[in-house]
């Protein structure tokens, strides 16, 4: 396949940032391993991660309150902040390279609003499910309903917008919003129909939170993910073809179909996943990518790797302020990322005005 | 598939089949719950509250865990419990689950908003914290207010009179509330009945719905925060909030409007299903039938 293909970039060019896109990546991954292991040690409770280990070096048994936290509250925790994080990142970034919009997010091809479609339908309408039903999905009926309601929305969406053969991203951005207008309705409709602490329910899922992560919720959502974000830096070469447009990526050999139909796939996948376990968490999809493009350039082969690394950071940042910042309670992570996440891009886009040419 | 049907099993299995009196630090979630564990005289070992614990004023001293259906399961455990006590529906039950875990012991305290309902809250608050003669104490005392507000009921004569809880008034829309509310409870427990009948929950209702509804009494609540009622009840005192509703056409129509019977009761007491709720009811009782 890549023989096939004609260097398009003779020598290293003028504008090549490909050697500082690597070294960032490089000092991402560390940055990554760090605020993981302080992810890790940081939180409410007493529990120190120091104090662990040399409880563990000595041989001791861990306390029982020390082990929980953890290994049961902080371990899946940190891991589902890195795989949600990278996720959504790389979703935005796809996305954004697939419609060529600097807009776009996941929210786009329908996921977030079906997903929310589904996790709404099942908090008012759980409790008239037959028995079997809900002692069957347990408490994963949310999540369930979450990852169908996006994968299906965005499927519909894709059969929209595809006509012999051939998806026109033009029409799905439309149909997109046109169908997130149906889900809003719907969701609506339910709203209505639902009770005081279903209201409550509602806005706390809306704005997000890891706090209900554990290992069989992670278990569940972090293959599909992983799966997903493995995927996605073969996305890259058609994603920076495409960039010239869609005639012209097909002239330089990318099977432009293929690329669009897995791109899609994969965002539906990690998106789904990520919006499943961890509701509604906004803006990380569209800050990460572009802050990466105004420091390293938008080449998609360093784009994906570094978006999924950034954004398991961000994440992790924003989830370590939202579990700290009023403990005991906790500030639910949408909050924190919108807060944090608005103004500093902001003032990073009024520095670069003049770089930046959208 | 199996292990979760056990764990939800066990979730929703009888909760407080024992007591536990050596429990030292207690995590109080659910505004009733706190409020009942004050009137125990057990404040002592409290540690800990949730955001709707607002009664009495002293509880708001207590470390604050979230909101009562969102607990973050390390902050929970931040604050050392060795023992929750929550009202239903706390959750969410992957935080319960990492905190039973934990060792914590974790009663659920059914909620119903009728008089059987906060006598058995009390019961299995009382019983959970292992004090059974102050619970008997506080059982008689409420079943005695409850006794009295179910006395004044049943003295009325003729059809009983139709009350419309308005909980706001915010945009000239009116949220009322409908069946499964603690607002109908006291409704019911005051000898009164709730004027909005096919709706449950609160909602928001149209005009038409009220004129239809035709309530004989208007009830607000005041919040305890000046702005909070200026907001949701058009005006920060009884006096403005009245004026707030007259001036709705839809409202002034009803016969409650047009004979101005608008009244107003502390919102903790009046919906807090909790050991004021007797006194509540007579009180409710009174401002109701004050005029006949």
């Amino acid at each position: 396949m890549v023989a096939a293909t004609p260097d398009l970039r003779p020598g290293r060019l003028e504008g090549d940032r490909s050697h500082r896109a690597r070294r960032l990546g490089l000092f991402l991954a560390l940055l990554l391993a760090v605020v993981a292991v302080i992810s890790l040690g940081w939180g409410a409770s007493g529990t120190s991660l120091a104090r662990a280990l040399s409880d563990l070096l000595a041989g001791r048994e861990l306390a029982v309150q020390d082990r929980v936290v953890l290994l049961d509250i902080r371990l899946p925790r940190v891991l589902m902040g890195i795989f949600v994080g990278a996720s959504l990142a790389v979703s935005g970034a796809v996305m954004q390279g697939l419609f060529r919009n600097p807009l776009a997010d996941p929210g786009i091809v329908g996921v977030s609003s079906g997903a929310s479609l589904g996790a709404i339908l099942a908090i008012v309408l759980g409790g008239a499910l037959p028995g079997w039903v809900a002692a069957f999905f347990g408490w994963y009926l949310v999540p369930v309903a979450a990852f169908a309601g996006g994968w299906l929305t965005t499927m519909a969406l894709y059969r929209i917008a595809t006509r012999r053969g051939r998806t026109s991203v033009a029409t799905m951005l439309l149909a997109g919003i046109a169908l997130a207008a149906i889900m809003g309705a719907l969701a609506g409709l339910a709203i209505l129909r639902a009770n005081d602490r279903e209201l409550r329910d509602l806005t706390f899922w809306g704005l997000g939170s890891l706090a209900g992560a554990n290992w069989p919720k992670l278990l569940a959502g972090a293959p599909i993910m992983a799966l997903a974000l493995l995927y996605a830096p073969w996305l890259a070469r058609g994603l920076n073809a495409l960039a010239l447009g869609e005639a012209a990526a097909g002239h330089v050999g990318i099977r432009v179909q293929k690329v669009k139909n897995r791109a899609i796939l994969t965002v539906a996948a990690a998106t789904g996943a990520a919006v499943a376990v961890s509701g509604g968490i906004g803006f990380v999809g569209i800050v990460v990518p572009h802050l990466l493009r105004l420091a390293s350039g938008p080449d998609h082969r360093w784009l994906l790797v570094n978006s999924a690394l950034l954004g398991a950071v961000t994440l992790l940042l924003a989830d370590m302020v939202s579990r700290t910042v009023i403990a005991p309670a906790e500030l639910p992570i949408g909050i924190v990322t919108a807060v944090m996440g608005g103004p500093f891009f902001l003032w990073i886009l009024l520095r670069n005005r003049g770089v930046l040419d959208l | 598939m199996k292990r979760l049907a056990l764990a939800l099993v066990l979730l929703a299995g009888p909760a407080g089949a024992e007591g536990h009196p050596e429990a030292r630090r207690v995590l109080s979630l659910g505004g009733s719950v706190t409020e009942i564990v004050y009137a125990l005289g057990e404040e002592a070992r409290l540690i800990g509250r949730d955001t709707t614990s607002n009664w009495p004023p002293q509880a708001n001293a207590l470390p604050d865990v979230g909101y009562v259906r969102a607990l973050s399961p390390e902050g929970v455990l931040s604050v050392s419990p060795d023992l929750i006590i929550a009202e239903e529906g706390a959750g969410p039950p992957e935080a319960v689950s990492v905190l039973q875990s934990a060792g914590v012991a974790f009663v659920s305290v059914d909620e119903r908003y009728d008089a059987e309902g906060v006598l058995d809250k009390v019961d299995a608050v009382a019983e959970a914290l292992g004090v059974p003669e102050k619970g008997r104490a506080l059982h008689d005392k409420l079943a005695a207010d409850l006794q009295a507000a179910l006395g004044r009921a049943q003295a009325v004569a003729g059809e009983p009179k139709k009350v419309l809880f308005v909980l706001s008034l915010q945009g000239e829309r009116v949220m009322a509330a409908g069946a499964d509310t603690a607002a109908d409870g006291i409704i019911r427990l005051a000898g009164a009945q709730n004027a909005l009948q096919g709706v449950e929950g609160y909602k928001p209702v149209t005009d038409e719905a009220v004129i239809e509804a035709a309530p004989d009494v208007i009830l607000m609540m005041r919040r305890g925060d000046e702005q909070a009622d200026a907001q949701a009840n058009g005006g920060s005192s009884h006096t403005a909030a009245k004026e707030a509703v007259l001036a709705m056409p839809a409202l002034a129509q009803t016969p409650a409007g047009r004979a101005g019977a608008v009244v107003m009761m502390d919102g903790l007491k009046l919906l807090g299903f909790g050991p004021r709720t007797g006194e509540a009811a007579v009180e409710l009782h009174d401002l109701i039938y004050a005029g006949s």
